[in-house]
């Protein structure tokens, strides 16, 4: 009776002159509230089983079980968080962080002011009437979360959102985000290639070792790490260690290359 | 520190002014040339040069242009391919974009109709004028119909490109969120293929010019076109080079109107 159960999958891309697996007998299971991170070398599939996990793609094998329903039934339950902001350019900051709703017919007075609080809450005023060009890249990620918060999603998938920012403005970023998914008790799972962002924001880390993607190890961040917001986490002193940990697993995924 | 400030100020004045004499300069030689080009037409014609018969001069153009005016036939003759050339071309534009929303639409349309957009794209439109001008009869219809259906392919082929090389990560966003593929087109394709658009409409106008004069050329009973093969066919050349200047300074006028709308809707 897990909230999210991902059994077995596995995937495939064809083309015409090879078939690569991407993916090979996955199977995990998440509870509601808990943030899971997907980390491992670039080609393991990360980003394809999140597209699977948001029924955007449909795995050769396997199923995902949302509330023990199958995924493609419950589309809308989840949010889906890329890379870079991908604010429409010629939409209002407004116009952009509605979409969601005009698209699946929610837009009302209730979910508008909904979802212009929650873009007050995280800390950007005035900028409705504003287009995306004007404001910084920070900014507009942010108003990509709330773009993605603003349908209610049960589920959030986080791919690699904080990784064409500076420092200081992700680090900024990972407190927000990870206190905002805390206060609305959302359950997600971020991927990343970056170990310590993975520390500092879950409450489990899934190693993937690439070719075909498996699922490699899982950690468990210790209680007291995870009370911590991703900042304090990472001046902690257990912190460094559990860095070691990852990093020694992840040497030993790739030492044919050297 | 106020003292440097003065000097970087100071090089800015300079630097506005030599931009502003290199814009005068620039105007002077645009000048130059235009007064250089009609001068000289003028001048070898009266010392007969060259054949005033066949070339005419500008001051015949000029005498001829206030007696049409007068006679109110150029003010019809302009309006007539005015008309045409518009109505060709927002039909051809619009057409061509439609067309290429259905070929995206259906990726499996698209690759069985590749072939005949090639071959009807490499294929010289005005040569079905005579087809369009016996199955439209003589008039309105086939002329719009030629000044359409010679930009409407091209337009079909670029606007579908520009369709497919939206970023795939725009229409991502829009399936988590459960958007129909109509949805995907309204909110992301279209809005994102404007500025190909309206430059496809900058082509467009030149094209629809082409379609409406040959077309007039073809039925032969009014417009620009029209005044264009009755001078030819009655020796009359000045009149010849009338409409060729008329339609200079319309179809500036009509792809300057497009440039403004471009900058007004890409902007944005």
């Amino acid at each position: 009776m897990s909230f999210l159960q991902v059994l077995d999958i596995h995937h495939t891309y064809f083309t015409k002159t090879s078939a690569t697996t991407a993916l090979s007998d996955i199977t995990f299971k998440v509870e509601e509230g808990e943030l899971i991170s997907l980390l491992g070398p670039s080609g393991c599939g990360k980003t394809t089983l999140l597209s699977i996990i948001s029924s955007l793609l449909r795995p050769t094998h396997g199923t995902v079980l949302l509330e023990n329903k199958p995924i493609s039934t419950s589309k809308r339950q989840i949010g889906y968080m890329l890379q870079q902001d991908y604010l429409f350019p010629w939409k209002t900051i407004e116009e952009n962080i509605l979409i969601g709703l005009k698209l699946s017919k929610q837009l009302n007075e209730k979910t508008k002011s909904i979802a212009l609080k929650l873009l007050n809450q995280i800390g950007l005023n005035g900028v409705e009437k504003q287009l995306p060009k004007q404001l910084s890249g920070g900014m507009r990620q942010r108003v990509a979360l709330v773009r993605t918060l603003a349908t209610e999603p049960k589920l959030l998938m986080l791919d690699e959102p904080f990784s064409a920012l500076d420092y200081q403005t992700k680090l900024k970023l990972e407190d927000l985000v990870s206190l905002t998914l805390k206060d609305f008790g959302k359950t997600a799972i971020l991927v990343t290639h970056d170990i310590g962002e993975a520390i500092a924001m879950s409450d489990r880390i899934f190693l993937f070792s690439p070719s075909p993607g498996r699922l490699f190890k899982t950690f468990h961040i210790p209680e007291e790490l995870r009370k911590l917001s991703p900042f304090e986490t990472r001046n902690h002193e257990t912190y460094s260690k559990i860095f070691q940990t990852i990093w020694k697993e992840l040497e030993s995924l790739e030492p044919e290359k050297e | 520190m106020s003292q440097k400030k003065n000097r970087t100020e100071l090089l800015h004045q300079t630097y506005v002014h030599s931009l502003k004499i290199e814009r005068r300069w620039i105007r002077s030689y645009q000048a130059i040339i235009f007064i250089v080009f009609f001068s000289s037409w003028e001048l070898a014609s009266q010392k007969q040069w060259i054949d005033p018969l066949l070339f005419s001069s500008p001051s015949k153009i000029w005498l001829l242009l206030l007696d049409k005016l007068q006679d109110g036939s150029l003010a019809a003759n302009i309006g007539v391919t005015l008309t045409e050339t518009v109505f060709g071309f927002i039909l051809g534009t619009l057409l061509g974009t439609v067309l290429a929303a259905i070929l995206w639409w259906s990726p499996m349309v698209s690759k069985i109709l590749d072939p005949y957009l090639v071959i009807l794209n490499s294929m010289p439109k005005v040569a079905l004028g005579p087809i369009l001008i016996v199955a439209l009869g003589p008039g309105y219809p086939s002329i719009i119909a030629m000044g359409a259906i010679i930009s409407v392919i091209i337009t079909t082929i670029v606007v579908y490109t520009s369709f497919k090389e939206v970023d795939p990560n725009y229409l991502k966003v829009l399936r988590t969120f459960g958007a129909t593929r109509l949805q995907c087109f309204k909110e992301a394709i279209l809005p994102a293929s404007f500025p190909t658009i309206i430059s496809t409409l900058k082509v467009n106008v030149g094209l629809s010019w082409v379609g409406v004069i040959v077309g007039e050329f073809l039925v032969s009973s009014k417009g620009l076109g029209y005044m264009i093969i009755y001078g030819f066919q009655v020796f009359n050349f000045t009149l010849v080079f009338l409409s060729l200047l008329v339609i200079a300074v319309f179809a500036t006028i009509m792809y300057q109107l497009v440039a403004l709308l471009e900058k007004k809707i890409v902007k944005e």
